[in-house]
């Protein structure tokens, strides 16, 4: 099952390269046929997945069965070393309770990933080739549990990524996809090396071999080989792995000062790019840290607690300056986005039950929450080819529906009641505020959700109410029927959101709205596995 | 005063020739090919057609069977201590029959020798006589025969870097090479006379026994191993005996760029690690050394040095070949810290790197070649816009730049990981000499990608969008070698099978 659903975009790119590249519906299709499918799988995975098992460590006798669910273990590589025994790689997916949020979330952004890449016209084969590529990699990010299979997953985003940002980006785009391809791949090659060494300071009680499982990682007792460069007592070693991981997660996160990558890329992207940018990849960042690097090095995250709290807390005020300051509406949402991003780092950092949950939770709602707003300003830039605020005014009398979807995402990004983001946030704060350690932090933190509010409102003020302004990137002219309509120069689709639009962005609305009222579909995923995981980061040494 | 030797003796000395003489097929069968090549280029003289070629590839092919007879035998020495035979002779022996195979099968494909030369007669007969050479390169366990042998090398390497005679670029490529390469030359025989004057022996087995039992002054020792590592730093183009290869690889013939980039690399690998492995195993010297240095620090400079300075000066560059040429001073860097690490896994490692190297390189080396045909340029800047012209090559450049920056799926990025592998498990020592690795190759990934970066990302000056069509051959040839680059990235235990099966080297046991 988890092999299909990671394959089958890659599955689908292959049949697009016999498809010749004057067919473009047809690769579009075959695309999209492949992304729907991938949603029913996640589906099903949703369906089957059962709650009251915990994942993050190995279950009853050392095995991940009874455990992780939808487990998948082969042997992949096993190479004959000298003098080392032998270097055991295996095909290792599984899911557990985050695991399994993470990858119904990037089904669905996906998925509405590739309704909004109908539009692009230019080399659309290469184009839906890279895009599958891309969503493989994800996909096989979140279900590895094998360091070396997740390696391989994180780098082969890499290349895709480059590409799409180069290809289809805006003016500047050769700046950006290098920026966004070396600062990961800086963050990444030392997560190589700290690999190698948890490779060979750590052994599976099954097999009494070295492995690169995850699985055998989290437990602290498997570190049992004395004097390899990670066992228990070699602190300094293990504190500086802690801190490379960290800082190659935190890159992708990204968390400042290693974020300026991040506005460049989101400008530069097509819309799409944009939506799996913000929705999915951001996501691995925390992800890759809640399930690599806390658990193996429980010791160090109990005592990194507080300044992971501070960088949390400086991503959210800062972002949400950044984000006040900005004219570019595009601009704005991605320094949102590492605003937001900022909570999850907040919620990992209070270390209990209510503030990883919510983290966790955060880490879902801000991928449809974004996805959601990358849409929305791709929409606004087709027709007006700006994304400059002040270019705008009035829009709500002129477009009506597309007003009322920008204020549902605006409100649910900026935390209002009643919609996903309010309920995130607020068990961020319980969290934060229930540990001694980030409850100063905490405190300073919550002042981000008024600036959020403030840049949020004052852009949808700028840009729906009042009247067009005089340097508007559109024109007035009255309608037969005597009203004043608008027009955009050069085009001519429909004026409000059309079909395409309103099926990519009400899914999203929905599951926002639901979410908000009803959060229990994905907290009962979570509760269970977040549990275990704080109960493995306690752990006494 | 010199005696001549008693009839016994004579019998004696005769016996053990021919004895040796069965260890030696492939050698004397590949001299036979030789020959053969200029019997036949005499006789084929002024027709147009690859026979010639066909010729060489054919009999490269056929000496691969002799090869692999030789697995058959015990590994030892003959002729008298001058040479051996052992898994990791038979490892070289393979990889030179195969990029010489590779190199032909490049030269049928640019169609810049149909302008420069008129006659190919002497061309493949060279590169079937570089093969000989660098086998017994990799062979040699005497110091006469390592001379002997890396002058045949050279020698060879010369005439093939010059063969545009009437191209500049290629005369000055070659004169450089032979500049550089005589005055390393020299040093090294330098180095060798010492290392004679210490202990009394050319063998490099009797030398490293002698310098065991009796120890050596720690100064000339130090000198003597300088100077030898300038003969190899020079064949394996390593900081700071690097200065020929930018200038020699941008003007020989691509094909030859490529030939000496990725085999006379390996000989000169080959020999590095058989002489020091062999004859100074302990690391070198006692420890009251009052110099604290010894080869393997020497090798540890020059490692950091030439992934440092290739992947930096590489930045900068704006013709591909020589910023493959930077690139491959680099990649000469991380072959050596495969080899600082002085045990089984770190020449497994090594060994594993040099069979990815050979994949990766070459195929980057024939895109530009099909490039170079049809656009008739080297330089970034023409490549503008090529992505979308030939997708294929467009698709394999990538792939193969990719594994060389080291990421994967593609064997680079085993070869690396094997590399730092074998690194971190010496403990904590040698993390910081993989920490700079690891650094450099990020470095390097902005060079690299600024090849598809050109391709794909810039529009070409002309607005032509006509594709080019590379031929059926040449296409098949990039698939495989594309596809090979990522199935051994995935499924790598073959090659590392065999690479660990290579590892043994005769007159010494690596932990």
């Amino acid at each position: 099952m988890l092999s299909l659903i990671v394959f089958l975009p890659i599955i689908a790119g292959l049949v697009i390269l016999a498809v010749p590249s004057s067919q473009k519906q047809i690769i579009r299709i075959v695309s999209l046929l492949a992304a729907l499918a991938q949603g029913v799988l996640a589906v099903l995975i949703w369906r089957g997945y059962d709650p009251a098992l915990p994942g993050i460590t190995a279950g009853p006798g050392g095995s991940p069965l009874g455990s992780f669910q939808f487990v998948e273990k082969v042997p992949w590589i096993s190479l004959n070393l000298g003098g080392f025994g032998s270097l055991n790689i295996e095909y290792f997916l599984g899911v557990d309770g985050i695991s399994v949020t993470m990858v119904i979330l990037t089904a669905l952004v996906s998925a509405i990933g590739v309704l909004s890449s109908w539009t692009i016209q230019k080399q659309v084969k290469g184009y839906f080739i890279l895009y599958n590529l891309l969503a493989s990699a994800m996909m096989g990010c979140f279900v590895a549990l094998d360091f070396f299979l997740f390696y391989v997953f994180w780098e082969i985003m890499l290349l895709p990524m480059y590409f799409l940002i180069g290809i289809w980006g805006g003016p500047n785009r050769e700046y950006a996809a290098i920026k966004f391809f070396l600062y990961t791949l800086f963050g990444s090659v030392f997560m190589l090396l700290v690999m190698i060494g948890l490779y060979f300071s750590v052994t599976d009680p099954a097999t009494g071999l070295h492995t690169f499982s995850l699985v055998a990682m989290a437990t602290q007792t498997n570190f049992n080989i004395p004097g390899a460069i990670f066992a228990p007592e070699n602190h300094l070693w293990r504190q500086i792995a802690f801190i490379v991981l960290f800082v190659g997660f935190a890159i992708k996160v990204p968390m400042f000062p290693f974020h300026t990558w991040l506005p460049d890329a989101h400008v530069e992207a097509p819309t799409p790019i944009s939506v799996i940018l913000a929705g999915v990849l951001l996501k691995l960042g925390t992800y890759g840290m809640i399930r690599i690097n806390f658990p193996l090095f429980p010791e160090v995250f109990q005592a990194s607690m507080f300044v992971i709290g501070i960088f949390g807390a400086i991503n959210i005020i800062y972002g949400a300056f950044c984000a006040l300051a900005q004219k570019d509406l595009k601009k704005m949402v991605a320094y949102s986005s590492i605003s937001h991003m900022g909570y999850v780092l907040l919620g990992l950092s209070a270390g209990n039950s209510e503030g990883m949950v919510g983290a966790l939770y955060q880490m879902f709602n801000h991928g449809t929450i974004t996805a959601m707003l990358f849409l929305l300003v791709g929409v606004i830039y087709d027709r007006a080819h700006t994304r400059q605020i002040d270019k705008f005014g009035g829009l709500a009398s002129y477009m009506p529906v597309y007003a009322a979807v920008v204020t549902v995402a605006w409100f649910a990004s900026l935390g209002l009641p009643g919609l996903s983001g309010f309920i995130s946030e607020a068990l961020v704060f319980v969290g934060a505020f229930s540990s001694e350690i980030t409850r100063p932090i905490a405190m300073v933190s919550v002042l981000g959700i008024v600036f959020g509010a403030a840049y949020l409102l004052w852009s949808l003020q700028r840009m729906f109410l009042g009247k067009r302004k005089d340097d508007a990137a559109y024109d007035l002219v009255v309608g037969k029927d005597g009203h004043e309509h608008i027009h955009f120069h050069d085009w001519n689709g429909k004026l409000d959101l059309d079909g395409r639009e309103l099926a990519m962005l009400v899914p999203l609305v929905v599951i926002t709205i639901f979410l908000g009222i009803y959060p229990m579909p994905v907290l009962g995923m979570l509760t269970s596995s977040i549990n275990k995981l704080v109960q493995v980061l306690a752990l006494p040494l | 005063m010199f005696e001549l030797p008693s009839g016994a003796e004579i019998q004696g000395i005769i016996a053990s020739i021919q004895g040796s003489v069965g260890f030696f097929i492939p050698e004397i069968y590949l001299s036979a090919l030789f020959m053969l090549l200029i019997i036949v280029d005499l006789v084929a003289k002024g027709r147009k057609n690859n026979l010639l070629a066909i010729t060489t590839l054919l009999g490269l092919a056929g000496s691969t069977i002799f090869i692999y007879q030789q697995h058959a035998l015990p590994a030892g020495e003959f002729f008298f201590g001058m040479y051996v035979l052992d898994e990791f002779a038979l490892f070289f022996k393979y990889f030179f029959v195969l990029s010489a195979i590779v190199a032909v099968v490049v030269t049928m494909a640019d169609e810049q020798f149909d302008r420069e030369v008129k006659s190919m007669g002497e061309y493949y007969a060279l590169i079937v006589a570089m093969v000989i050479g660098m086998i017994m390169m990799a062979s040699s366990a005497d110091l006469l025969m390592i001379f002997l042998s890396m002058e045949l090398v050279s020698f060879t390497g010369y005439i093939l870097a010059g063969y545009f005679k009437r191209n500049p670029r290629s005369s000055e490529a070659a004169l450089k090479y032979l500049v550089y390469g005589a005055v390393s030359s020299g040093l090294m025989v330098y180095g060798f006379s010492l290392i004679y004057g210490i202990t009394a022996q050319t063998n490099i087995i009797k030398i490293g026994l002698e310098l065991a039992a009796h120890g050596s002054d720690s100064l000339v020792m130090i000198l003597a191993t300088l100077l030898v590592l300038a003969g190899f730093g020079y064949k394996i183009g390593a900081v700071p005996f690097h200065f020929w290869s930018p200038d020699v690889y941008e003007g020989s013939p691509t094909p030859i760029t490529a030939y000496l980039s990725v085999a006379s690399k390996a000989a000169g690998f080959a020999l590095l690690m058989r002489f020091f492995y062999v004859s100074i195993p302990h690391g070198g010297l006692p420890p009251e050394d009052k110099l604290g240095m010894d080869w393997l620090s020497l090798l540890m400079i020059l490692s950091v040095a030439s992934m440092i300075y290739g992947n930096v000066v590489a930045l900068w560059q704006k013709n591909v070949k020589r910023l493959l040429a930077y690139s491959s001073i680099a990649h000469a860097g991380y072959l050596l810290l495969g080899i600082l690490v002085m045990d089984q896994f770190g020449t497994q490692a090594t060994l594993f790197y040099l069979l990815s190297y050979f994949l990766m390189n070459f195929g980057a080396f024939y895109v530009v070649i099909l490039i170079s045909n049809k656009t008739g340029s080297e330089n970034l800047d023409d490549y503008r816009g090529l992505g979308k012209k030939m997708p294929l090559a467009g698709a394999a450049l990538t792939v193969f730049l990719i594994s060389l920056v080291g990421l994967p799926p593609t064997v680079g990025f085993i070869g690396k990981l094997m590399i730092f592998s074998a690194l971190l498990t010496k403990g904590s020592l040698y993390i910081w000499i993989a920490l700079v690795g690891i650094m450099t190759s990020v470095i390097s990934l902005y060079y690299y990608m600024l090849i598809p970066l050109n391709m794909y990302l810039r529009e070409s000056k002309q607005s032509d969008e006509q594709s080019m069509n590379l031929g059926m051959a040449p296409q098949i040839i990039l698939a495989v070698l594309m596809i090979l680059t990522l199935y051994f990235g995935l499924f790598f235990t073959p090659l590392s099978d065999f690479a660990k099966y290579s590892s043994a080297i005769f007159g010494i046991t690596l932990q």
